[in-house]
């Protein structure tokens, strides 16, 4: 099975995403916690995680297309979940007395969809100003807010995404600065808290953005005001960060005298040069994005993701040889300048130049519907003689934003050991009628599309949005 | 030339039909001459001039009519140079017709037309009444080749977004519709004075009441935006008050009133695919358009994206998911909206007679599997090339060669 595996994504140029996705597999573990990772004077813990997993009985789906993105589709398959894990996937799998069956006959089971480019929360619902946290536009440069700190949780989006087959989602900062913020990893589950979301070590990601919405915000505001100013505006930043890092890493060898002077920006950037946090970065144009990748050698990071990258198809060789991931829509296009070269075999060329290719939402709407927006991306290409396989295009929101999360030792796929984030399908995910019927976070039935028991309302909702019947 | 172009006779053979006037036809065939449909059936005599495009295998609908969008209208969003859909300084646009604005050079036309939509509805926005909408082919060298009706409509926004044209409250905009569409009747009666200055001033410009006329006298619809439960009743009263030919737009929130508007006869413009709540439309939901349409309230589907006005499709098929039946779905991007605008005597299914959009699908239209095989627009088989696809020719293989 595996050898098939290694085949098919070799003969569609993806040898290196197999061979990562493979081995990190095997060895499914935590991830340290982010806390631990960070240099800083505070030993206290640093905005940690409360999630715990909701109890939930075994479950057993059988008879289904099991579809891993590990290059596998089981037809008449099963898989069991248990305590938070996926226990086996296969033909045949033996389910303990007390599991529930969910008899599956028709319907596709994939991993849990991974949205990496998502504003929920941080631009709720109902879209009034008093909502509007998602833009700290105040400094071109504000490595120092953390989107977790805008984050609702009572956003009456969220439920719909869960509706939608979305277990995880890297929340982010707006586009108006240079460096937006850090991202929050959540488990997109109804919570109280924004703590009860945040997936367990995940790793921080830095908002970063190139091109035309930096240089429109601040350009009657003290600049920057071109592309160039741009660049000189994130070289700048980087070079505070250098030395704030050498400062404390000096520091943090023995501990001798008083520490440096905290600075909440410079303490962002220095994670992003230690390697501890995932730059994130939207870009559009191709050209661009080989200028934020010579930002990124002369600083000694990596970009882990390059958000929208229209443009990406154009330099796809490039960035499949940076080992850099895109995070692109289907199909968006012509709403600025930058975005107007757009085309729907983006996705698709990407793979096949050997690159990694995610599509994400970046919009309330297109995250209730990712599989869609997968389906369309893979059929335009396979209409251009782009040879995208189902399972490619399944990793596009599952595999491969959990790589640029750094969670793909564990979730993203279906195989034994992984945490159990889990959709069932009415049909085939790829086609424009199938919905999500049930969706598992972590083994636990967080949405059933026909029981209204698991059909979660926000507070916002109660007395103002009318109760769903099966849809709202 | 222009006289070979339009004699020609095309034969779009063994295919599977879908007139939707009329059942679904297998292995069936239309003929197309001098841009008409002249034939649709099962046993259709092919001339022997006639140029063959062999559907076996192949699913045959009328080209896909968009319910709404500003194509012809914007090229690049940011780009206000590009943009001509909205006139500003005049919140009572009633006279502002967009025709003029359109381009047919504009790359989105292509873009879209190659995706199997072959008409659209051309909307101005803003303002409290935006102007007259206009129907276009998305083929034409000229504005004049283009348009298909004009106008259609006078829009006007009964939705949030006009309050500000109004002064700030609901009860404002309402009451400056009922100002406006009163001048303008008084102004009809007393031309004479007015040209005398014998009257008080009037809430409009005299163009503009003079072009608010038809729809008053009902030979013009009025295309009201309303989206909350309350203002699409608003509009429902305007329109019973002023007797007009009314279309909603938007009605987020008609599944509430599906009764009430099916009972006033209004067609629906409905985007299926928006459920995410606003202070405009707390009960906004997907099950939308199938409510409305199970109520019997003729809805036609819209993709208000203009640049992606191609996944009019996506939004059929959701709707198809989300409550209405397959045919419902067809019907509401085909025939229906030809007959809410006026037009169902040219456009809107497959019959002789009628003219020749058509398209070719490899499958189920509203399914990601499909792609469009051929599409025709007035009988003149379209290329299926955009900039798009130059683009995806130039970069396919890296390095592009400039």
């Amino acid at each position: 099975m595996r050898s098939l595996l290694s085949l098919l994504l070799a003969l569609t140029g993806a040898c290196a995403s197999a061979a990562r996705g493979t081995s990190a597999a095997q060895a499914p573990a935590p991830a340290a916690p982010a806390a631990a990772l960070e240099s800083t004077s505070v030993v206290r813990p640093q905005y940690p995680s409360t999630y715990t997993r909701h109890p939930n009985p075994p479950v057993l789906i059988r008879n289904a297309t099991i579809m891993t993105a590990t290059g596998q589709e089981i037809p008449n398959g099963s898989i069991l979940l248990k305590d938070g894990r996926i226990v086996a996937v296969g033909a045949k799998v033996e389910a303990p007395a007390d599991a529930v069956v969910v008899e599956g006959t028709g319907k596709y089971v994939t991993p849990g969809l991974i949205d990496d480019h998502s504003h929920l929360g941080v631009y709720a619902a109902p879209g009034t100003d008093a909502e509007s946290d998602g833009n700290e536009a105040t400094n071109p440069v504000t490595a120092e807010v953390w989107a977790e700190h805008s984050f609702w949780p009572q956003d009456p989006q969220i439920p719909l995404a869960i509706a939608g087959g979305i277990t995880t989602i890297q929340a982010l900062p707006g586009s108006a600065n240079l460096i937006g913020g850090r991202s929050a990893i959540l488990k997109l589950i109804p919570a109280r808290t924004v703590q009860e979301m945040k997936f367990p070590g995940a790793r921080y990601g830095l908002k970063m953005a190139c091109g035309e919405n930096p240089k429109r915000v601040y350009r009657t505001r003290g600049g920057p005001s071109t592309r160039m100013g741009n660049m000189a505006g994130y070289r700048a930043a980087f070079i505070q960060a250098e030395s704030y890092r050498r400062k404390w890493d000096a520091w943090n060898k023995d501990h001798k005298g008083d520490p440096p002077e905290r600075n909440l920006r410079s303490e962002s950037l220095a994670e992003v040069l230690r390697g501890n946090m995932y730059v994130q970065n939207h870009c559009y144009r191709a050209d661009e994005m080989a200028q934020m990748l010579d930002l990124a050698h002369e600083f000694g990071f990596k970009i882990r993701s390059f958000h929208h990258a229209v443009e990406s198809y154009k330099i796809a060789d490039l960035l499949a040889k940076e080992g850099t991931s895109v995070s692109v829509w289907a199909d968006w296009w012509g709403f600025k300048e930058e975005a107007m070269d757009g085309i729907q075999q983006n996705a698709a060329l990407n793979q096949q130049a050997g690159g990694r290719p995610i599509i994400h939402s970046d919009d309330p709407g297109g995250i209730q519907r990712l599989n869609q927006e997968a389906a369309k991306a893979m059929y335009a290409g396979q209409r251009s003689g782009i040879p995208i396989t189902r399972d490619q295009a399944l990793r596009w929101i599952t595999a491969n934003p959990a790589w640029a999360l750094g969670l793909d030792s564990i979730v993203g796929t279906l195989e034994p050991g992984k945490m159990a984030d889990v959709v069932v399908w009415s049909g085939d995910p790829f086609s424009v009628y199938s919905k999500a019927v049930q969706v598992y976070n972590d083994g636990w039935l967080a949405y059933d599309r026909s029981d209204p028991a698991h059909q979660p309302r926000t507070d916002f909702e109660l007395g103002e949005v009318p109760a769903p019947g099966s849809d709202r | 030339m222009i006289a070979l172009l339009l004699a020609q006779t095309i034969a779009i053979t063994g295919g599977t039909v879908y007139p939707v006037s009329g059942p679904k036809l297998a292995n069936a065939s239309v003929l197309i001459r001098d841009g008409r449909i002249v034939a649709v059936g099962t046993n259709v005599l092919i001339p022997p001039d006639a140029t063959r495009i062999d559907a076996a295998g192949k699913w045959i609908t009328p080209g896909l009519i968009d319910g709404a969008g500003q194509l012809g209208l914007v090229e690049i969003s940011a780009v206000p140079g590009t943009r001509e859909a909205t006139v500003q300084g005049d919140t009572i646009a009633a006279a502002f017709n967009v025709a003029e604005g359109i381009n047919p050079a504009s790359t989105l036309i292509p873009v879209t037309r190659i995706e199997g939509i072959t008409t659209a509805l051309a909307v101005p926005t803003g303002n409290l009444v935006s102007g007259q909408a206009v129907l276009i082919d998305l083929d034409g060298a000229t504005i004049e080749q283009m348009l298909v009706k004009s106008p259609v409509g006078v829009v006007a926004d009964l939705s949030e977004s006009a309050k500000d044209a109004a002064g700030g409250s609901r009860a404002a905009v309402a009451e400056r519709l009922r100002g406006v569409f009163r001048d303008a009747l008084e102004y009809e009666r007393r031309k004479t004075d007015f040209s005398r200055a014998q009257m008080q001033a009037l809430s409009a410009s005299a163009r503009d009441l003079d072009a608010l006329l038809p729809v008053l006298h009902g030979r013009v619809a009025l295309i009201a935006y309303a989206n909350r439960r309350s203002d699409i009743e608003t509009a429902l009263r305007l329109a019973k008050e002023f007797k007009l030919k009314l279309i909603l737009a938007g009605a987020a929130e008609g599944w509430e009133v599906a009764a009430a508007i099916a009972a006033a006869g209004v067609p629906v413009l409905v985007e299926p695919l928006s459920n995410i709540p606003g202070y405009d439309a707390l009960g906004i939901r997907y099950g939308n358009a199938g409510i409305m349409a199970k109520a019997g309230v003729k809805v036609a589907l819209l993709e208000p994206d203009t640049h992606k006005s191609r996944n009019l499709r996506q939004q059929a098929g959701n709707a198809v998911s989300y409550g209405m039946t397959w045919d419902q779905a067809l019907r509401a991007v085909t025939l229906s909206p030809a007959e809410i605008f006026g037009v169902a005597d040219r456009y809107g299914s497959l019959e002789p007679g009628k003219v020749a959009n058509v398209v070719v699908w490899s499958g189920d239209p509203f399914e990601f599997t499909t792609g469009v095989e051929h599409v025709l627009i007035r009988g003149k088989e379209i290329p299926l090339k955009s900039r798009q696809t130059e683009l995806l020719e130039r970069y396919k293989k890296l390095p592009p060669s400039y």
